[in-house]
């Protein structure tokens, strides 16, 4: 499971002084949960996931991700996460099969298991026809799914997703939502960030609604659409973040 | 220290940089490419040049004498110079090379010979020309022998022995071991020509393996797996000292193949060349050579680890080559200096980077071996190779540098 509480994190800038990424967020997500974060651009979603991925260190706080700490057991935390964001590429001069063998290995699985492994999730993901091709030469669809495949190598007890179908077509998209989805079933904690409205609706069983990086608000759809009046998402969104900076 | 994961990043390095054409030609092509082409290259040209300039009958201006035809029908007869009239613009001619030189005699010169008196004859030419100076060469020689046989002919005429005037002779002799005449005269090229390659080398791979990735976005993709940043730095480090070592003795193999065509190409032209060529040549001490390589090894690591520091600051690939270029004129200045006469190795210097090492190659290729001065060289450049590492490692830690926006 991931649990946060009070995280901060805040980035010190010579022009723009103190900037609060992340201000006091707390929230939690069970194993065989997706938990949604959603936020406009720069709402400080993508500063949350790296603080649980331990790429930054938090200012203040604390997380925990499939029960170790994100401050004092980094590589733990790093073996025990499967992170996709749309700022980790894959090496375009490797093969899918070389890119999957090599995250396989920094994860400490042995030849055998990342040969098993790689078939398993080639026939998941589809990817037997470009798994031995050049990923430099791939259609956005096919990075992606060696994305996941590199993510999920190590089958890892927490998911973090970070806007996944940035870029994809409806079909590729529905199939990246579909895998999710299967992930949730098959038990994984997944931490799920976008700004796709239809795509929360689909997918998140809890909603954290992030604004300037603060989370404003936060409950399963039902429990939203109650507070603020509406069942459709993108109205929630709106009303959640027009009452804070009305408060503001 | 994860040496399994060091070792996975380093052959997925490896392998990606295998298969990069940009790394491999920078690497390993234009160094060994290179070298033989500009050998031959360079060596043709001047050769052809040399021997166009040397086959040339120069043209000469005669200046006066007037009044002096012994000299100058001398003079003319020479076959290889062509003597004219000297016209007003004789200057202006030189200049624009259509005249090689000029010579000017005073008009009395035969009378003043006849006489005793010592006569003043003047040479003009282009300075630095090469046809210029073969002219005046000629000139030179021309009228030396003119002035020897005639001091031979006034030394018989008042029955004096030519060792009248020349009482005892001159004549100098090397004691220098081939080796270490070598050392000096091309010593210190060879270290020079080592930093800038093991330098070089290293660039392309230092700048890709950092401010390439982030470009890319592949550097996040890495940084989210377990592997620790030690084990990481240390595994694109060993590809960037790879990169680098690779180049060195790329250059070195093309180095050497260059100078066994060139030895088999003069010999196939003209034995006789190639022997007079082998008595000037000034030869190495082999096992100093390969010690040189054995000295480069800590700062091939050096450059390696400063590079991958400095690339890491930049956004993009772009950026990092304005960084990393002004470096390489820093890393050729205290090369160079080693070249400069009178520059010896102390025990100060032995602590300069670059500098030191150029100093002690060009004693270890004349064949001397000054052990303290070695060990002091290979300790401190083991250390700030290591200072290196570790301000790269403190960098891979920086959140500010690895994310910078």
């Amino acid at each position: 499971m991931i649990a946060v509480r009070g995280l901060t994190k805040i980035f010190r800038d010579k022009k723009r002084g103190e900037i609060r990424a992340v201000d006091d967020v707390s929230f939690t997500c069970p194993a065989g949960r997706i938990y949604g974060l959603l936020g406009a651009n720069g709402a400080g979603k993508t500063t949350t996931l790296r603080l649980l991925a331990t790429l930054l260190q938090p200012t203040a706080g604390e997380a925990s991700v499939a029960d170790c700490d994100v401050r004092t057991q980094p590589e733990q935390v790093r073996s025990r996460i499967g992170f996709l964001a749309t700022s980790t590429a894959l090496y375009g001069r490797l093969t899918a099969r070389e890119t999957i063998a090599y995250f396989g290995r920094l994860n400490g699985l042995s030849d055998e298991r990342i040969a098993a492994r790689t078939r398993e999730l080639a026939d998941e993901l589809d990817m037997h026809e470009f798994l031995d091709r050049r990923v430099e030469k791939f259609s956005t669809g096919m990075k992606q799914k060696t994305s996941i495949a590199r993510t999920l190598v190590h089958d890892p007890a927490v998911l973090v997703f970070d806007e996944p179908t940035l870029g994809l077509d409806v079909m590729a998209a529905r199939a990246i939502v579909r895998f999710v989805r299967d992930c949730r079933d098959r038990g994984k904690t997944v931490l799920y960030s976008t700004h796709v409205m239809s795509e929360v609706e689909k997918l998140c069983d809890t909603i954290g609604i992030i604004h300037c990086g603060r989370l404003v608000a936060e409950g399963t759809q039902a429990e939203l659409a109650a507070r603020f009046g509406d069942t459709d998402m993108e109205e929630i969104f709106v009303r959640a973040v027009g009452a804070t900076e009305a408060n503001a | 220290m994860n040496w399994r994961n060091i070792f996975t990043v380093y052959l997925k390095e490896l392998r990606d940089t295998v298969r990069d054409r940009r790394t491999l030609l920078s690497t390993l092509v234009l160094p060994t490419v290179l070298m033989p082409c500009l050998v031959f290259s360079a060596g043709t040209v001047a050769s052809r040049i040399i021997h166009k300039a040397s086959a040339e009958i120069p043209t000469v201006a005669l200046i006066g004498a007037k009044a002096s035809p012994a000299v100058r029908t001398a003079l003319e007869a020479n076959p290889r110079l062509r003597l004219v009239a000297a016209t007003d613009d004789w200057r202006t001619r030189i200049a624009d090379k259509k005249l090689r030189a000029a010579v000017e005699i005073p008009d009395d010169f035969d009378a003043a010979l006849e006489r005793g008196t010592p006569a003043l004859v003047k040479f003009y030419n282009y300075e630095s020309e090469l046809r210029s100076g073969l002219a005046v060469s000629e000139l030179r020689r021309f009228f030396t022998d003119y002035r020897d046989k005639l001091v031979a002919a006034r030394l018989r005429e008042r029955g004096l022995s030519p060792a009248f005037v020349r009482p005892f002779e001159l004549r100098s002799q090397n004691v220098a071991p081939p080796e270490k005449v070598g050392g000096n005269s091309i010593g210190g090229l060879i270290p020079y020509l080592f930093i800038i390659f093991c330098f070089v080398g290293a660039i392309y791979p230092a700048i890709d393996l950092t401010a390439g990735e982030k470009e890319r976005g592949t550097l996040e993709t890495i940084l989210c797996s377990p592997v620790g940043r030690t084990d990481l730095v240390l595994g694109k480090f060993l590809m960037v000292l790879t990169a680098s070592l690779a180049t060195v003795l790329c250059s070195l193999a093309s180095m050497g193949i260059s100078l066994l065509l060139g030895g088999s190409l003069l010999l196939k032209n003209g034995a006789a060349v190639a022997g007079a060529m082998a008595g000037a040549m000034p030869t190495l001490d082999p096992l100093g050579v390969l010690a040189v390589v054995a000295m480069v090894l800590p700062f091939a690591m050096l450059f390696s680890a400063l590079l991958m520091t400095i690339a890491l600051f930049a956004k993009s690939i772009k950026e990092a080559q304005t960084y990393v270029t002004p470096l390489v004129v820093l890393v050729i200045l205290p090369a160079m200096m080693a070249l400069l006469p009178g520059v010896e190795l102390n025990t100060k210097l032995a602590l300069v980077p670059i500098l030191n090492l150029s100093l002690v190659s060009k004693e270890l290729v004349s064949g001397v071996w000054h052990w303290p001065h070695l060990a002091l060289i290979f300790g401190s450049s083991c250390l700030y190779a290591a200072a290196a590492l570790a301000l790269c490692v403190r960098m891979f830690n920086r959140e500010d540098v690895l994310f910078r926006a």
